[in-house]
């Protein structure tokens, strides 16, 4: 790995460009069969089969959710426990301090309210979100990328990294176009 | 479960869910040309907009005379203290579920045609929720001191009942609001991605002098909305897994909401509200009086920005399928509520059921049948379906019959509860009308600005069913 960094430092990786879906799934899957691992594909809309080629398994979402549904019920019937029946009980018709079924409406929608946000936020943060800015976006026609190009970018920390020869095997993977990425938007633009 | 999962359009693949002859790029653009190409918005958009912009002002105008003055001008009072503003309240909900059944439970039981209504849809129920949360807030009287209806420690020392529905009604309009607005982000943020690429590589297109400051704006605008989106694989395989948990949180949320508007009136014990069948019947009433308005919108909107390719007769034809089932539903509850008077051969009950059909409002529960089960019969046919100008009317006169409904609901069982003595009369006054419409003005002034900055139609969803919906040879004769 370090011997690859030290080659370029400005060099984030080799990125290249697939007219469609397919393409970029079988090139995805062609380079992780080559034992690369750092390494990325980029697309407008999610592309099926991309996941297994990639070997992308958990996503780290559904637990967070989970936990944020189980932290929200606890935290509505907690609420509603501690001020009904602990900080100001109110004796109405002698009926009980703890009417649980009286409090679940409000347990779920606090539960359902937390869960959805830890969906949510939990996915921005576990993709590294807000980034405004990654070294991806210096590559040459990446704009597409929201429109309808396909890229796949090797990137160099990959241990087996080496520009020439990842050149090459973007190259043998019926890529549109084939470029360097680098780190700084100036240094890609000169 | 074979039923459930078959697609609408598998039933008919006459009509598409995309017109031929699109692609990734033209998909793209035909939306997206709507937000940042055209310099002057079309006359339609102009005229919403104005109109939207009037009645606001007759809004602000109400609120204001109404925090001068008070409830006063309405035309409630003791016995009918429930007038308009709950009225309005659960029928702007309403309207504003049909946004997450088509965001959510379409997208659970793989409905793809919701693809292309789905965003504005989701529009539709955050604008509609906020024009819902405005009437219990002002019909507290002193909304200064709504938070007495937070559970927030404070001087007084005491906290909310929450035993009373009115109050899981708090909770569950707030959480629901979020929620919505939540799933609505996420959903946007691939298209936010989009609009910032877009405007860049227009910028950057440009010779210098013709560096246009809008486009530089937008970059910069929806750069940070899109919060730095860059398709990853890795970000979209997470981002797949959470549209579905929201689309499967959503969906208990949408039906728990309504349920909990209804528990406002099933769970007191006055005639004509304490009834079992209130829950699915206002579900079901909700969905029918939301498929409406979104038919009531989408209809002239396909038309205004050419959006039929994307919108196809297909969709307009499932959403009058899925309005007249939802009508049946409700006709159904209709027929529960008056077995429910007779069965129960309770005295008030009956009297209420009497009144309601031959009282002094019976204009109004009339009507409301003509709205509601007579006119939505039309339904039954193709030809019906496929008018679009017959089934515009048809889904203004669903809007109609609903806000009728709730109208019978809270006022009809309201004015003559159980004391004759104790009797009265209730009409909405000018204030009240001023209100209502008003929140039209809000609801038209959020749309317009939604349709001319934001892509009114989810594109890479779109993007992905085009994928999906392409014919495949290639894939097994070149990647391998």
């Amino acid at each position: 790995m370090t011997a690859a960094v030290e080659t370029s430092p400005r060099v984030y990786g080799v990125i290249a460009e697939y007219d469609d879906p397919e393409h970029l799934v079988a090139a995805a899957r062609a380079a992780h069969e080559a034992g690369y691992r750092k390494l990325d594909a980029y697309s407008p809309f999610p592309v099926h089969g991309l996941s297994e080629a990639l070997d992308l398994r958990r996503t780290g979402v559904p637990s967070i959710v989970l936990i944020g549904g189980l932290v929200g019920a606890a935290a509505g019937f907690g609420l509603q426990h501690f001020t009904a029946v602990i900080n100001y009980p109110l004796n109405i018709g002698g009926r009980a301090d703890l009417s649980w079924p009286a409090f679940i409406p409000i347990t779920f929608e606090i539960a359902i309210l937390c869960a959805g946000f830890a969906a949510a936020f939990g996915m921005i943060l576990l993709n590294g979100l807000p980034r405004p800015h990654h070294p991806v976006f210096n590559a040459d026609g990446f704009d597409r990328v929201t429109r309808d190009g396909f890229f796949l970018c090797i990137e160099a920390e990959d241990p087996k990294f080496d520009p020439e020869s990842v050149h090459a095997f973007l190259q043998s993977t019926d890529a549109k176009s084939v470029s360097t990425v680098e780190h700084s938007y100036d240094v890609a633009q000169s | 479960m074979a039923t459930v999962t078959r697609r609408l359009d598998d039933i008919s693949p006459k009509e598409p869910v995309i017109a031929p002859g699109q692609t990734y790029g033209s998909i793209t653009d035909l939306v997206n040309d709507v937000v940042d190409q055209t310099e002057r918005p079309p006359r339609f958009w102009l005229a919403v907009f104005g109109i939207g912009s009037l009645l606001l002002m007759l809004l602000l105008n109400a609120v204001g005379y109404l925090l001068i003055r008070g409830p006063g001008i309405w035309g409630i009072n003791i016995p009918v203290a429930w007038g308009f503003a709950i009225i309005n309240f659960v029928w702007w909900v309403g309207i504003g579920h049909a946004g997450t059944l088509i965001s959510a439970i379409l997208l659970l039981l793989r409905q793809e045609w919701r693809t292309s209504i789905n965003r504005f849809a989701e529009a539709m129920t955050l604008f509609a929720l906020m024009c819902a949360g405005m009437f219990p807030l002002l019909h507290v009287g002193r909304p200064w001191v709504v938070f007495f209806m937070f559970p927030i420690p404070s001087t007084t020392g005491m906290w909310p009942q929450f035993r009373s529905p009115l109050m899981w009604d708090v909770f569950a309009i707030n959480s629901y609001m979020l929620v919505s607005a939540v799933f609505w982000y996420v959903g946007l943020l691939p298209d936010l991605a989009t609009l910032r690429d877009r405007a860049w590589r227009r910028w950057n297109d440009a010779p210098p002098p013709e560096r246009k400051l809008a486009d530089r704006i937008r970059q910069i605008a929806y750069g940070m909305a899109a919060i730095g989106w860059r398709g990853s694989a890795r970000h979209w395989h997470r981002y797949e897994m959470t549209y579905l948990l929201l689309a499967g949180l959503a969906t208990p949320l949408v039906v728990s909401v309504h349920t909990i508007v209804s528990f406002d009136f099933a769970v007191s014990v006055l005639p004509g509200w304490h009834a079992t069948v209130f829950p699915p019947y206002f579900v079901a009433g909700a969905i029918y009086c939301g498929f409406a308005m979104v038919l009531v919108l989408m209809i002239p909107i396909r038309k205004v920005y050419r959006l039929e390719g994307l919108v196809t007769m297909n969709h307009i034809e499932n959403m009058a399928k899925v309005m007249l089932v939802a009508g049946l539903i409700v006709f159904y509850g209709y027929l529960m509520e008056l077995f429910f008077a007779w069965y129960s051969g309770n005295t008030y009950e009956r009297f209420m059921m009497q009144n309601r059909l031959t009282g002094p409002y019976w204009p109004a529960y009339w009507a409301l049948i003509l709205c509601n089960v007579l006119i939505p019969q039309l339904l039954w046919l193709k030809r019906v379906r496929t008018n679009l100008v017959v089934l515009f009317i048809v889904a203004i006169f669903v809007n109609i019959g609903m806000w009728l409904e709730r109208y019978v609901i809270v006022v009809v069982s309201l004015h003559r509860d159980f004391l004759p003595t104790s009797w009265g009369a209730y009409h909405g006054t000018f204030w009240d009308w001023a209100l209502y419409l008003g929140t039209f003005g809000l609801f038209l002034v959020n749309m317009a600005l939604f349709l001319r900055f934001l892509p009114m139609i989810n594109v890479f969803e779109m993007k992905h069913l085009l994928h999906s919906k392409m014919p495949q040879p290639a894939k097994g004769e070149e990647s391998r």
